[in-house]
């Protein structure tokens, strides 16, 4: 007899589309390709829409602030000539406290255009506050679907917290112990309710942070005559990414370098009820970033918006401690104390800055809002009761799960290129596997790969050719 | 009257219920997630007066009337940010004598650092 889980997911596709307001069918094109300029443009509205949108909804226009003490402790330990200067998008100035209202103000938007009288979304992050705060403004009832606890409902500090905020914005908020299945209770209360899907992963979420790529190059073009040379942008999803980098690429910033950032969860399974609470981090891990990149398609929209393999040219990790390290500095030596996830492209920012040229600009494009529960010293505090050690070391011998290494020096901060290429072959062999059996691509397949990867059709016909020999 | 473990209709109060028994549960799990059932809590208004761990009906914040197992009553948030971490004290301390240090030397060979302050005019 099929379960409850097997006969709601049996009827997703049905569901979602009432509760997405869009008909993704009309944008494939084969097994493999699809239309994404076409989706993402499918809504209508233009950036400057976009812009209206959010100046209405008191999203963005957040202060870009140059790091100047930052830059010199990246001087101080540089080679001659070395030692780019550092720049970080506010975001935490948002109302709901991080970038995630600007894809949130888009989503609800449009859920009230359309006429739903609620949204739903299942994120145990920063998304659910501004869902949450974007759904009040906008007089729209409101489900935010956690994952919050493990079987002995313990849960994070920092989901605890994102628990309460969205509570305080009036969303009913639904906590639930480890596990995938939260989709699956977001798609029947879809169903039961006939409210909005606010996903992460629609283009109306992905288009809403395109303006703050927008704004970081108008604004580094006013303070220092030119877009950054370099954009650093901590990584999950991939939403961010893709929204920062189109944008910048809208503003006429198509050179600018844009270098993804992880924090490495290497070694803990995200749906194990053990590893839940010593991960010491929520989001911006490696945890979600390298099987987003490396297969989009696994959200919940048929085709997700957010393709980051599209825009990365670098992808950084970093360590626990060492982000735990820069979250402390930026406190003591800015005077910007912010949540620690949001902190992790700042921590690659201070190992890429270290080996650039002087004139170099690199613009850290977040941070996120900061309060009990949400803070490095809880996470830390947190980290100790659940049996991971902490102590100070080199942060080499960080182990996720098991031992967090808060560095001595920032000389020893340093962090290591991931493989883009990996992912790109990755990518094309889930591309590949996602097809019907014996499905042969054809040279249109090649071309929508090529640019879902951002290679050429000769790197992906060899990666086809490496596979078929594998 | 409402107290820590009874309360009345109306009260705000948090429920709790399985949602999923192992069995029901995704196939694509590891072993120590699999065994355990899939659990939920929510907050609404009680329906009526109850005990802990009574069967209760709630209303939530968008009326949706849910059932579960009477799990607490007007719950509160005692997340914190804890003791200071003794591993993090040098941070601060280190990273001010450092640019001290940088900027002396800076100033000494005549460039100027990013963090020195602009020289005031006549």
């Amino acid at each position: 007899m099929a379960t409850r889980f097997d006969a709601i997911m049996a009827r997703r596709g049905e569901i979602m589309l009432n509760a997405l307001g869009m008909d993704y069918s009309v944008f494939e094109q084969s097994p493999i390709a699809f239309d994404y300029e076409g989706m993402m443009a499918a809504h209508g509205y233009s950036l400057d829409d976009i812009v209206a949108i959010q100046t209405r909804a008191g999203v963005g226009n957040t202060p870009l602030l140059e790091l100047r003490n930052l830059t010199d402790v990246v001087r101080s330990m540089s080679a001659p000539g070395k030692g780019a200067r550092i720049f970080v998008k506010d975001e935490a100035a948002n109302m709901a406290g991080a970038f995630k209202d600007r894809r949130a103000s888009v989503s609800i938007h449009v859920a009230k255009e359309k006429g739903y009288e609620g949204v739903i979304a299942a994120t145990s992050g920063n998304y659910g506050a501004a869902v949450s705060s974007q759904a009040a403004r906008y007089g729209l009832k409101c489900i935010i679907v956690q994952e919050t606890f493990d079987s002995r409902h313990i849960g994070q500090p920092e989901i605890v917290e994102k628990s309460r905020i969205c509570e305080a914005f009036g969303a009913e908020v639904i906590q639930l112990t480890v596990g995938p299945e939260l989709f699956f209770h977001m798609v029947e209360l879809l169903d039961q309710t006939g409210y909005f899907a606010a996903s992460l992963y629609s283009s109306f979420g992905v288009s809403g942070i395109e303006t703050l790529g927008l704004e970081i190059a108008k604004e580094m073009t006013a303070l220092t005559g030119a877009p950054p040379t370099h954009c650093v942008i901590t990584h999950a999803g991939g939403g961010n990414t893709t929204g920062t980098a189109r944008g910048l690429k809208r503003a006429g910033a198509g050179d600018t370098q844009i270098i993804s950032a992880s924090v490495d969860l290497s070694g803990l399974h995200m749906a194990s009820d053990n590893d839940f609470n010593r991960k010491s981090f929520t989001t911006g891990h490696t945890g979600f970033g390298v099987p987003f990149a490396t297969w989009p398609d696994r959200a919940d929209v048929p085709r997700n918006a957010a393709r980051s393999l599209r825009y990365i040219d670098r992808y950084l990790t970093v360590t626990q401690g060492e982000v735990f390290y820069i979250t402390e500095a930026m406190s003591k030596i800015e005077g910007l104390e912010r949540g620690p996830a949001g902190n992790t492209a700042m921590t690659a920012a201070v190992s890429l800055a270290r080996d650039l040229p002087r004139d170099n600009t690199v613009v850290v494009q977040e941070t996120e809002y900061t309060g009990a529960g949400k803070h490095h010293w809880a996470q830390l505090n947190f980290a100790r009761e659940m049996g991971v050690e902490v102590r100070r070391g080199d942060p080499k011998d960080n182990a996720p799960g098991k031992v967090i290494v808060i560095p001595e020096r920032p000389e020893q901060i340093q962090a290591k290129d991931f493989d883009v290429a990996r992912m790109r072959t990755s990518y094309v062999r889930n591309a590949l596997k996602n097809a019907p059996d014996g499905y042969a691509p054809t040279a249109a397949d090649i071309v929508f790969l090529a640019a879902d990867t951002n290679s050429d059709a000769a790197a992906v016909e060899a990666i086809i050719a490496a596979l078929k020999e594998a | 009257m409402t107290d820590a473990t009874h309360c009345q209709a109306g009260d705000w109060v948090e429920v709790e219920r399985v949602l999923l028994e192992p069995a029901d549960r995704s196939t694509n799990l590891p072993p120590e997630t699999a065994e355990k059932p899939l659990r939920m809590w929510i907050k609404g208004f009680a329906q009526a007066a109850g005990a802990l761990g009574d069967a209760m009906t709630i209303e939530t914040m968008t009326g949706r009337l849910v059932e579960g197992a009477l799990s607490a009553i007007n719950p509160g948030y005692f997340h914190t940010f804890g003791n200071p971490i003794p591993e993090l004290a040098h941070v601060g301390v280190d990273l001010r004598a450092r640019l001290a240090d940088y900027h002396a030397s800076e100033a000494d060979a005549g460039t100027p650092a990013a963090g020195s302050a602009p020289k005031g005019g006549a």
